[in-house]
């Protein structure tokens, strides 16, 4: 397993990179492991597609998820939850951080930044470069700085979570590895993980490092 | 860029506008079609593009009818609240006969209503939220990769029929995300605008774009006029798809992203022996009438899927003179039917046949 081990690990990237993805598949994970986990659903930016998503497997599972009470209804506003201190507060629990995308997204970190900074974290940065506008590596530098500045919190590592939605196949995988090296060089971060999803790890397995398999999790329509 | 890129449904429109040459965008803000916005407000300034967001809907929809005027390929989009206040602008639009690109991706109303996917608006889309004689062409893609080829389509009917063509999606295509290409897009061909107030360079009359016509008589010709092109739209842009339906005893319609849960139930119905195909109407004005009409020969029995109270229902039955049973099934207030719910219906239908 090759998610971050620390206390804090927050999520954050570009606009529909995959962060809730990850951050739900390693909360599972350190949940897996007996660990106390919480998930903090900071997204201020989408209504749409969140944490709240995966409550009843949370539930479940026994993670603990805090997420503002207006997450999936129909009061489309910005609002981060009242519990998320709580987080920082609890020296016996692991906190996943999902962040909204883009630097709008990573504003509301902000406001935790000296509690971060007091306990120690992780940030990775998570990328898709098959998303137009983070296609480029300069586009992408651009945004993963914009990032750092609105939440003054410097990334730690890279997340790549390059695909196509259902039509990945082990070649998208393989072939978006030049631009997570390039990032990685650009960014001056290492590569933490490779995010691929379950059943495409056996075809990848030895030919990538530090692949992770993770499920896709939350809501589909069809 | 990658050949294929992964992008939401609203992306979608915002860089299929830019392939098809639009360069002006106006609008204004609201969940669930932000992103186009979003998007086009980064794009638009690296391809030389005007991206405004207006002090309001209104504003936003007679900046569309100015740079419609001067010959511009333009769009604005919304949601289902933006667009009532929209709905002034283009029916001025309708009757200046102007061509415009207006995105509806619609969320559960009415009133301020909600912000999950919807299709309560068909009514407002087919048959005019705003006032007096007028048509629009209404789209309906049903997937991230046909978001793309009808808003090509769109920009290339508004020019070659001089009339607004809206583009009806919903929260769940505008948000859902699908790997898509983006072809280069090949205008038809199309008239040139020699009715835009350009510039006259000093070498013809001036061009006045007007929807005031103070005497009957001259406005009811220029209805007429208008008419005979909407006549023309119908016999020929008409668009439907069909999927399993030659033998098919129940037909279930459903447009947009209601069609793909349908499909998913007509095949299992058909795993269980009921012989169901779908009829999805691309284009929701033209209706696709001729197709309900030769399928209402062979079918038993119709099934309208909707997500609203039952709206597009009333075309079907229109359209084949009610010579089947119609029935329905739907959810609202941005509540998704489920391919079981789908399924429970037609086997009722199919035990009653």
């Amino acid at each position: 397993m090759f998610y971050p081990t620390g206390r804090i690990t927050i999520y954050a990237g570009h606009y529909g990179s995959g962060k809730t993805n990850l951050a739900v598949n390693h909360a599972l994970a350190l949940a897996g492991e007996g660990k106390s986990v919480k998930v903090l659903d900071l997204d201020i930016v989408n209504p749409y597609f969140r944490t709240k998503d995966s409550e009843a497997l949370f539930k479940e599972r026994g993670i603990t998820l805090i997420a503002s009470e207006f997450a999936n209804t129909n009061v489309d506003i910005p609002a981060i939850p009242a519990a998320a201190q709580s987080a920082f507060d609890d020296p016996r629990s692991h906190v996943i951080i999902d962040v909204g995308g883009d630097d709008m997204g990573a504003v509301a970190l902000g406001r935790y930044q000296r509690f971060i900074l007091r306990e120690g974290y992780d940030m990775l940065l998570v990328v898709n470069r098959y998303r137009p506008l983070a296609s480029e590596i300069p586009d992408a530098v651009k945004i993963a700085r914009e990032i750092e500045t609105a939440c003054r919190l410097p990334f730690t590592g890279i997340a790549a979570n390059s695909n196509l939605g259902r039509e990945t196949d082990p070649e998208t995988v393989l072939s978006s590895e030049a631009y997570t090296l390039a990032l990685a060089e650009a960014m001056n971060l290492p590569v933490v993980y490779r995010a691929v999803k379950q059943d495409l790890y056996p075809a990848l397995s030895g030919k990538l490092d530090r692949l992770e398999p993770v499920e896709l999790t939350g809501k589909t329509y069809f | 860029m990658a050949d294929k890129v992964l992008v939401k449904g609203n992306e979608a429109l915002g860089e299929a506008a830019i392939k098809a040459g639009c360069r002006f965008f106006f609008g204004y803000p609201i969940t669930p079609q932000t992103e186009l916005s979003e998007y086009l407000a980064k794009r638009f300034p690296k391809v030389g593009g005007t991206f405004l967001q207006a002090e309001s809907e209104v504003a936003a929809i007679n900046m569309v009818l100015g740079a419609a005027s001067a010959g511009a390929r333009v769009m604005t989009s919304s949601s289902s609240p933006g667009i009532s206040l929209k709905s002034e602008g283009i029916s001025y639009i309708a009757g200046s006969d102007l061509p415009a690109v207006i995105v509806n991706i619609q969320r559960g109303g009415p009133g301020l209503g909600g912000i999950q996917p919807s299709q309560a608006d068909y009514f407002q889309a087919t048959k005019g939220g705003g006032h007096g004689d007028y048509r629009l062409i209404v789209l309906a893609p049903n997937s991230v990769q046909e978001i793309v080829s009808l808003t090509f389509d769109a920009f290339d009917l508004a020019d070659l029929y001089r009339m607004p063509v809206m583009i009806l999606g919903d929260g769940m295509l505008g948000q859902m995300m699908e790997p898509v290409e983006f072809p280069e897009h090949s205008d038809r061909v199309l008239p040139e605008k020699t009715w835009a107030t350009d510039t006259t360079q000093g070498k013809r009359k001036k061009n006045i774009v007007n929807s005031l016509y103070i005497k009957p008589d001259v406005l009811e010709k220029i209805v007429l006029d208008r008419y005979a092109r909407y006549a023309e739209v119908e016999a020929k842009e008409a668009r439907a798809e069909t999927y399993l339906t030659d033998d098919a005893d129940i037909i279930i319609t459903a447009y947009g992203a209601t069609s793909r849960i349908s499909r998913n139930a007509v095949d299992a119905l058909r795993a269980s022996g009921i012989k169901a195909g779908l009829l999805r109407p691309i284009t929701l004005w033209p209706f696709p009438k001729a197709e309900y009409q030769r399928l209402a020969k062979t079918a038993k029995a119709f099934l309208t899927v909707e997500m609203s109270m039952g709206q597009m229902i009333e075309d079907v039955k229109l359209s084949i003179d009610c010579s089947r049973p119609v029935h329905f099934c739907g959810r609202t207030g941005g509540m998704i039917p489920t391919p079981g719910e789908i399924e429970a219906k037609a086997r009722e239908i199919a035990a009653s046949l």
